[in-house]
């Protein structure tokens, strides 16, 4: 059985590491429109994992949702906020972070 | 909370949580171990029901209550959607200009769009003979149709994709499902029981109730993310706020938000 | 190998809060959830696994062969579509706390500008 898994087991331990650095590295991505391209990179990277373990069901719906659907989402709202925040702040990261913003 | 306080809280409850975690490993089973006694049953009684891809027998027949459930989580997610990101009164809507798109693009779009669509809906019908089903070809049709935002823009988008009718496409599809677990109840068995006639094993019209509640789960699936899209996409780029904001469809955006970056 | 899947699921979980306990922009704090909830899929696929087996799908494979556990897989399935719905809701609302209050920095909200 240890002869003939390893290379299963390599790729699982490759897959592994590769979604654990991504994930990482979309957390420590503090500009949510860069986090957006790095979590399709986690999207594509678990999609990888869930083949290698044998999951062709969940790593098609998980290349769907993760490399298109939620970073799409993530780049529409930092869109729709930057252009809110247009009028009070200079877009940026932390657009919006004016305290004498009042409520509209 | 002060930002130093929080992450020193957060510190401790992750001990805890580690701690935890650990000890409930302790009682997982070994990676790659060679039992699984509910996996055995579940394949045991997939065949029993004549259908080829366990997980689609395990979703739409041997725990379908329990997808109605993550059904509804779906639909009250779009209903939300579309109550927080209806247009109010200080907003009115834009007109996106149109917008020039390189060629090559463009005919890019005009090719794959079509082979996207038909992949989805292969995908669909296929659900429970290969991988794939309701859930992941309703996300691949429903991100195919956005081909038509590169290939061409927004105005095209708009004009293939009638928001209120696939609106109410999602509703009738969620309620579809519903229904359909009456049939059990009709022919004298539990809600949501597989009573329609199996079929024969590997083929197109097998697994009784499962190709029907995968399509309705297929079409539920598929509009319900055209439409949470299109409410995004709305506020962005359909929309501009009342008070003079710039003009929102300039067309230099267009690059860095393309969508998507498959 | 044993325990490397269970780590990374562990560790995704804990990045991920941490994340969302540090985090300035709540955009990027719902980028933070959907880490820490892919924590759960990992960790359901890997208890699921089975060594020499191959996926659950019997339409070209003999219907007796070794096969990897098929219910751990519906369950990551169906949440990794329904997750991103609720991933648009969150995103939702935080258009929605944007329009209302022009911040999305949850330090500079406070409960007596509602």
């Amino acid at each position: 059985m240890h002869g003939s898994a390893t290379l299963v087991d390599v790729l699982i331990g490759l897959c592994l590491l590769l979604v654990a650095t991504t994930a990482t590295a979309a957390v420590f991505t503090r500009d949510p429109a860069r986090q957006a391209v790095v979590l399709g990179m986690l999207g594509l990277g678990l999609a990888l994992l869930f083949t290698v373990l044998q999951a062709p069901d969940v790593a098609l719906s998980q290349l769907g949702v993760g490399t298109a659907v939620t970073p799409l989402l993530i780049l529409l709202t930092v869109r729709r906020v930057r252009r809110g925040g247009d009028r009070a702040t200079p877009p940026g990261p932390d657009a919006g972070t004016d305290d004498a913003g009042a409520p509209r | 909370m002060s930002r130093t306080a929080r992450v020193r809280l957060f510190l401790c409850a992750a001990a805890v949580i580690a701690v935890a975690y650990t000890l409930a490993c302790t009682g997982l089973p070994h990676f790659g171990a060679a039992v699984h006694p509910y996996g055995a049953r579940a394949v045991g009684a997939t065949l029993k029901q004549r259908t080829a891809n366990t997980i689609s027998s395990i979703n739409f027949d041997q725990r379908a209550f329990d997808t109605l459930g993550e059904e509804s989580i779906l639909l009250g997610s779009v209903l939300g959607v579309s109550a927080l990101l209806r247009r109010t009164g200080s907003e009115r809507e834009a007109r996106p200009r149109p917008v020039r798109v390189l060629p090559s693009t463009s005919l890019f779009g005009v090719l794959l769009l079509p082979v996207a669509l038909l992949t989805g809906v292969y995908i669909v019908a296929h659900g429970q003979l290969s991988p794939g089903g309701g859930f992941q070809g309703g996300v691949i049709l429903a991100t195919a149709l956005h081909l038509a935002y590169v290939a061409a823009d927004y105005r095209v988008l708009r004009r293939i994709r009638p928001r209120e009718l696939l609106d109410t496409l999602d509703a009738v599809a969620a309620g579809a499902f519903t229904c359909l677990g009456v049939a059990g109840l009709v022919a004298g068995a539990a809600y949501l029981q597989n009573v329609l006639p199996l079929g024969t094993f590997n083929t197109l019209s097998s697994g009784g109730l499962v190709p029907v509640i995968n399509a309705a789960v297929g079409i539920e699936v598929g509009s319900g993310v055209i439409v949470l899209l299109a409410y995004f996409l709305d506020q962005t780029i359909g929309t501009e706020s009342g008070d003079g904001g710039t003009e929102p469809n300039r067309p230099t955006d267009r690059d860095e938000d393309s969508p998507c970056p498959t | 190998m044993h325990v490397l899947p269970y780590l990374v699921s562990g560790w995704i979980l804990l990045v991920g809060m941490y994340g969302l306990a540090t985090s300035r922009n709540l955009i990027h704090a719902v980028g933070c959830l959907a880490v820490a909830q892919s924590s759960t899929y990992v960790l359901l696929l890997s208890i699921g696994f089975r060594r020499g087996g191959t996926a659950p799908v019997f339409s070209d494979v003999p219907t007796g062969s070794v096969v990897v556990d098929p219910v751990v897989q519906a369950l990551a399935l169906t949440d990794v579509v329904v997750g991103a719905t609720v991933t648009a809701l969150l995103l939702s609302l935080v258009i929605q706390l944007h329009k209302r209050h022009s911040t999305i920095d949850p330090d500079q909200l406070n409960g007596l500008r509602g």
